[in-house]
């Protein structure tokens, strides 16, 4: 069943067109990889999905609903949920009372929501410092708190954007883990990631977005041997 | 929390023997006007701290329960108490009023929607001779000792009435912050478009926000009328108040339960010294107001709150100060 489509999307900001057009499906239980050279336009995909912009051409859909141009919080109610490319915690607030306001969507009172919200926080690995404020975290404990207040509004679908840039190879190995994890809890999962090696192990698919136009989606392997990817990735001969 | 209601328990019993201690009338109007000031700084404390909106135009919601209570006792007879709720009804419709179209915006603009709303209803009142006695004021009808009308000729009657008023702006602080409207608050406050990610309707909360604390405003409003006798829109809907209710909150720690109360507790009484040294001299107590504002800002933007607790090595609550960026 596809969870999320994007159906002729198009996204231009005044006379720059960062998507020109852009079709394509992700299933319920897949793990998708979204790609493409710097300002090849992923993060507005992101965008348009999660009510952050309205599509200027296109729909996209989720779970059976239009939802392009609905407001964020619908979305998020939804289940669909997103991280920020530039981490967003709550700095003041500990870590568990960040992950508490993602967990207070499903559990208005909050004995319940604190007890997802730990939950959460233990299968990320984190529960030892649930009073620590996020502003003090680390770059990959920043990276894993946005998954993880994501996570506790118990998403059908997580949109992740480059939760893995910045980290260490193995903060990288623990964050694919965590992915993993999250996958087999029931969660799809759509990620834009410039780490290749992380996109081919990790995801079902990967769809290759360039100069705002879907140059291919398919499997890791075709698309890694694919010479317009190629071509994308190690630039064109000049015409 | 534990912590929470020790301060609590301590504060209640110095309020309980404080009109024992301080038996002549101006050393208990200073501290009425200090628990007026400490109310009033708590109810901004909901949208301007917690929320994290800066809001410098709650002299409007003040006005708005002092002219409401004494407009409808002086044409219609009615107690000031029930004049009261009126006044925080009328309150509650002005910031949503307000709130809707202002709270698209941000920062410094949205102080200045809010300063321009508390400045446009002051000139309208102004303007309103007949209605509401135009520049001059009204006095509220003498009636002594008429508890049932809001109304005492003892000092220890408004007394009771503001630590009350205390009590209740403390409890609703304290809800607030524990129940998932506060954390959405804090969110917001902290990042809003974090907080609409994770389904939060920021508009929602911040009106919310907004409603309650104009609506607490309000009955703050009234208790003056009563309290004083005679209201006037200088006095009322002036922008000096505005600006110190937001300030008393700021420098005591604001989106904090005891921030505001603290600031009142050492503003006010620093205020009466300053006029008391200066021998009266015009804006003294605003010089003070912005040189502790400047200071406090500057060497601790979580207020004196983060102060005291580091003083008493209590680590800062988690939910506890302002992010300067």
């Amino acid at each position: 069943m596809e969870l999320l489509e994007y159906r002729g999307v198009a996204k231009h900001f005044g006379g720059l067109r960062a998507i020109e057009e852009v079709s394509f499906h992700v299933g319920e239980g897949e793990i998708v990889g979204l790609i493409g050279p710097n300002g090849a336009g992923k993060t507005t995909l992101f965008a348009m999905a999660s009510g952050f912009q309205p599509t200027t051409r296109g729909e996209v859909w989720f779970a059976g609903r239009r939802i392009d141009g609905r407001p964020p919080p619908e979305i998020c109610r939804l289940g669909l949920a997103r991280t920020f490319q530039i981490v967003r915690p709550f700095g003041e607030m500990s870590m568990l009372d960040n992950v508490m306001v993602g967990a207070f969507l499903r559990h208005p009172d909050r004995p319940r929501a604190h007890d997802r919200a730990v939950a959460v926080l233990e299968r990320f690995g984190m529960a030892d410092r649930l009073e620590q404020p996020a502003r003090t975290l680390t770059l990959a404990g920043r990276k894993r708190l946005e998954v993880a207040k994501a996570l506790a509004t118990e998403p059908r679908l997580l949109l992740l954007d480059e939760v893995m840039a910045g980290l260490t190879p193995v903060e990288t190995a623990e964050m694919m883990d965590l992915i993993r994890t999250v996958r087999r809890g029931g969660t799809t999962v759509l990620l834009v990631e410039h780490n290749m090696h992380a996109v081919m192990r990790l995801c079902d698919r990967v769809v290759v977005i360039h100069h705002g136009r879907k140059i291919c989606d398919s499997d890791p392997a075709t698309v890694a041997a694919d010479p317009d990817v190629i071509a994308a990735y190690l630039g064109e001969d000049e015409d | 929390m534990r912590q929470d209601r020790l301060i609590g328990c301590a504060a209640a019993a110095v309020l309980a023997v404080l009109p024992l201690v301080f038996d002549n009338p101006y050393t208990l109007s200073v501290v009425i006007l200090t628990l007026l000031y400490a109310y009033l700084a708590l109810s901004w404390n909901i949208i301007g701290g917690i929320a994290g909106q800066l809001s410098l135009g709650h002299a409007a919601y003040f006005g708005i329960g002092g002219y409401t209570s004494t407009y409808l006792f002086l044409t219609y007879g009615l107690s000031p108490w029930l004049g009261m709720l009126a006044g925080a009804v009328l309150a509650s419709a002005a910031a949503a009023l307000i709130g809707l179209p202002c709270f698209r915006l941000r920062g410094a603009y949205f102080a200045l929607a809010t300063l321009a709303a508390a400045v446009i209803l002051r000139v309208i009142v102004e303007n309103s001779h007949e209605l509401l006695g135009g520049p001059r004021g009204m006095e509220v009808r003498l009636l002594h000792d008429a508890p049932w009308y809001f109304q005492h000729t003892r000092k220890e009657f408004y007394y009771a009435v503001v630590v009350a008023l205390v009590a209740v702006a403390l409890f609703a602080n304290y809800a607030v912050l524990r129940s998932r409207f506060g954390y959405y608050l804090t969110a917001i406050r902290n990042d809003e478009e974090a907080a609409l990610a994770l389904g939060v309707n920021a508009r929602r909360c911040k009106l919310q926000a907004a409603v309650l604390s104009a609506a607490l405003t309000a009955v703050g409003g009234t208790f003056y009328a009563q309290y004083v006798l005679f209201i006037s829109p200088d006095k009322v809907f002036g922008g000096h108040l505005s600006v110190q209710i937001a300030v008393i909150c700021i420098i005591g720690g604001r989106g904090t339960l005891w921030g505001p109360a603290l600031g009142a507790l050492l503003l006010l009484p620093a205020e009466e010294v300053a006029r008391f040294v200066t021998g009266g001299a015009p804006g003294a107590a605003m010089m003070l107001y912005g040189l502790l504002l400047m200071v406090v800002i500057r060497f601790e933007p979580r207020g004196l709150i983060a102060l005291a607790r580091r003083a008493t090595g209590c680590r800062a609550a988690p939910r506890a100060g302002v992010e300067v960026a």
